[in-house]
């Protein structure tokens, strides 16, 4: 099976890889998947408190190519998201931009789910309202 | 070096070997005969090279040139090994031993069998990968009439006791069936020391062209006879008809020869690259797993496991310069991990870590240090993205932890 080019680019200089301090209160980290399943996506999220604004995200991922720029590119696009918009984002839009074939549709979805647990970990963090929905899939 | 194009996938197919080719090459356009043409030159030229080949290939395995049968491969071998004995002995019984960690080529042809109402027992193996010989013979009941076990394991080349599972049979008056795809051609062996009674193997897993293969049935104590899978011209004693494959049988028969000659420099050639890569890779990365047993196995064949990278990821770092393969889910249809990996105890997180290394006759020592050099690199890339690793460099238990599954 050939890879997309973004696939490609996204594994071989993978975006935002790194650890950022889960301890820290504006930190919020997800952590999906398992080891026997292939694929394990680690996404955190910086948040600045004032504006409610992702300031920095994370990434690391044990897992195939696909795996791995799925993950890459949520980092890209959480950037300077608010919480409300970074929950709107959609695993078929990251199918969609590097399009992954059918079967590695599970990649997204992976990382749509690392996204919303971040979040999720953030509001628990603060006690804000936990405003992620439980994820479909 | 970035065009280098390293070749470590000998256990899915050999290149043919030039001197294979060049004795093909007169059976396609200036003798163009079909070999079971009996009334002109043509017709008795091409019968020739078909019996010249099958006798390099019968001197090849021990047996006698009559008790080839050609074949399309060994996955047609096996077919017609295991249906047609299950077809001719139908009165004596129904019941076959095979092992878990054949191939699928056995595997799917023991479920077809069980729906035609054959009973079939998968015997498991022990963590080197080894059938256990007591679980074996107890397994022996009066109905049973085969025994299939493959001689050498494509994933991880390890090697069966044949000449004791051959002894087991032979006291049990039970046939003894070996897919020994991955054995002919690179190590010695004798079907009539063994104790084999038939054997499937295939002319690409040995320097010769694809498309062509054998079914070695013994004739003589036993007399060993199997129902036709395919109906026709009734040619190879009537057991496989269907035009024969006069410039592919050449080729193999070539093939056949050259491994006679050449298989024991080969192999000691190999096995000190194959050991090196091994070492070398041990020695540069932290966790990293041998997977079966290391002393009896093919000499080509190493099946590593890289803790905590996935091996899709991993072969995606050198892939374009590297053919390997992987016992990751990822490279598989099914999303599952290799049942022969599972079947050795591996958990699933190893299995989808592993990569199998097959080397062979055309493998140069600059290639496996290319591959030293870049398994190196790409571990370390993967390492240094994984999540696992860095909780497991940082003491976490991760049997410990509850994923999430998906």
């Amino acid at each position: 099976m050939a890879y997309s080019n973004k696939v490609l680019d996204h594994f071989t200089n993978p975006r935002n890889v790194g650890t950022l301090d889960k301890g820290s209160k504006t930190v919020g980290t997800g952590l999906v998947g398992a080891p026997e399943c292939g694929d394990v996506m680690r996404l955190q999220i910086e948040v600045d408190d004032a504006t409610n604004v992702i300031k920095d995200a994370k990434f690391k991922t044990f897992g195939c190519g696909s795996a791995i720029a799925s993950s890459s590119l949520a980092t890209e696009w959480l950037k300077g998201k608010s919480i409300d918009q970074a929950l709107a984002i959609d695993n078929m839009e990251i199918v969609e931009e590097l399009a992954l074939p059918p079967v590695k549709i599970h990649c997204s979805v992976l990382a749509e789910d690392a996204i919303k647990a971040a979040i999720k970990d953030y509001q628990v963090k603060n006690g804000f309202e936990v405003t992620v929905e439980e994820s479909a899939h | 070096m970035d065009n280098m194009k390293v070749y470590l996938d000998n256990n899915a197919t050999t290149p043919t070997d030039p001197r294979a080719v060049d004795a093909m090459l007169p059976y396609f356009y200036q003798m163009p005969g079909n070999a079971a043409s009996r009334n002109h030159p043509f017709g008795w030229e091409a019968e020739e090279a078909v019996d010249y080949a099958r006798e390099q290939i019968a001197k090849l395995i021990g047996a006698s040139s009559k008790e080839i049968i050609f074949t399309s491969g060994a996955t047609e071998g096996d077919n017609l090994a295991i249906k047609g004995v299950f077809e001719m002995y139908k009165r004596k019984g129904n019941h076959i031993i095979t092992l878990a960690t054949e191939h699928k080529a056995v595997l799917d042809t023991c479920k077809a069998i069980e729906k035609k109402g054959g009973e079939v027992t998968y015997l498991k193996v022990n963590r080197e990968g080894f059938v256990d010989l007591a679980e074996l013979e107890a397994a022996i009941k009066p109905n049973t009439i085969l025994i299939s076990i493959m001689f050498a394991n494509n994933e991880t080349g390890l090697i069966q006791p044949m000449k004791e599972i051959g002894q087991i049979c032979e006291k049990h008056g039970v046939l003894f069936m070996s897919d020994a795809t991955q054995a002919v051609g690179k190590i010695p062996l004798n079907v009539k020391e063994l104790g084999i009674h038939l054997m499937a193997f295939t002319s690409h897993k040995m320097y010769g062209p694809k498309g062509v293969g054998a079914l070695y049935v013994s004739r003589k104590s036993p007399r060993v006879k199997v129902t036709a899978q395919i109906d026709g011209g009734g040619h190879e004693r009537g057991m496989r008809s269907g035009t024969l494959n006069v410039p592919g049988i050449v080729g193999f028969g070539k093939a056949a020869e050259i491994a006679m000659t050449d298989m024991e420099e080969d192999s000691k050639r190999v096995s000190k690259l194959r050991d090196k890569l091994e070492a070398a890779l041990m020695a540069n990365l932290e966790e990293v797993y041998i997977n079966g047993n290391k002393e009896h196995r093919m000499p080509h064949v190493t099946n590593l496991s890289f803790k905590h990278v996935e091996g899709e990821g991993l072969m995606m770092t050198f892939n374009q310069n590297i053919a390997v393969s992987s016992g990751s889910a990822c490279t598989s249809a099914s999303l599952e991990p290799s049942y022969v990996l599972k079947a050795l105890g591996l958990g699933d997180d190893l299995a989808h870590s592993s990569i199998r290394f097959s080397l062979g006759r055309f493998t140069k020592e600059e290639e496996i240090d290319y591959t030293i050099e870049s398994l190196t690199k790409g571990v370390t890339h993967m390492r240094n993205l994984s999540p696992i690793w860095e909780m497991y460099k940082e003491g976490v238990d991760l049997d410990a932890v509850v994923w999430s599954e998906h």
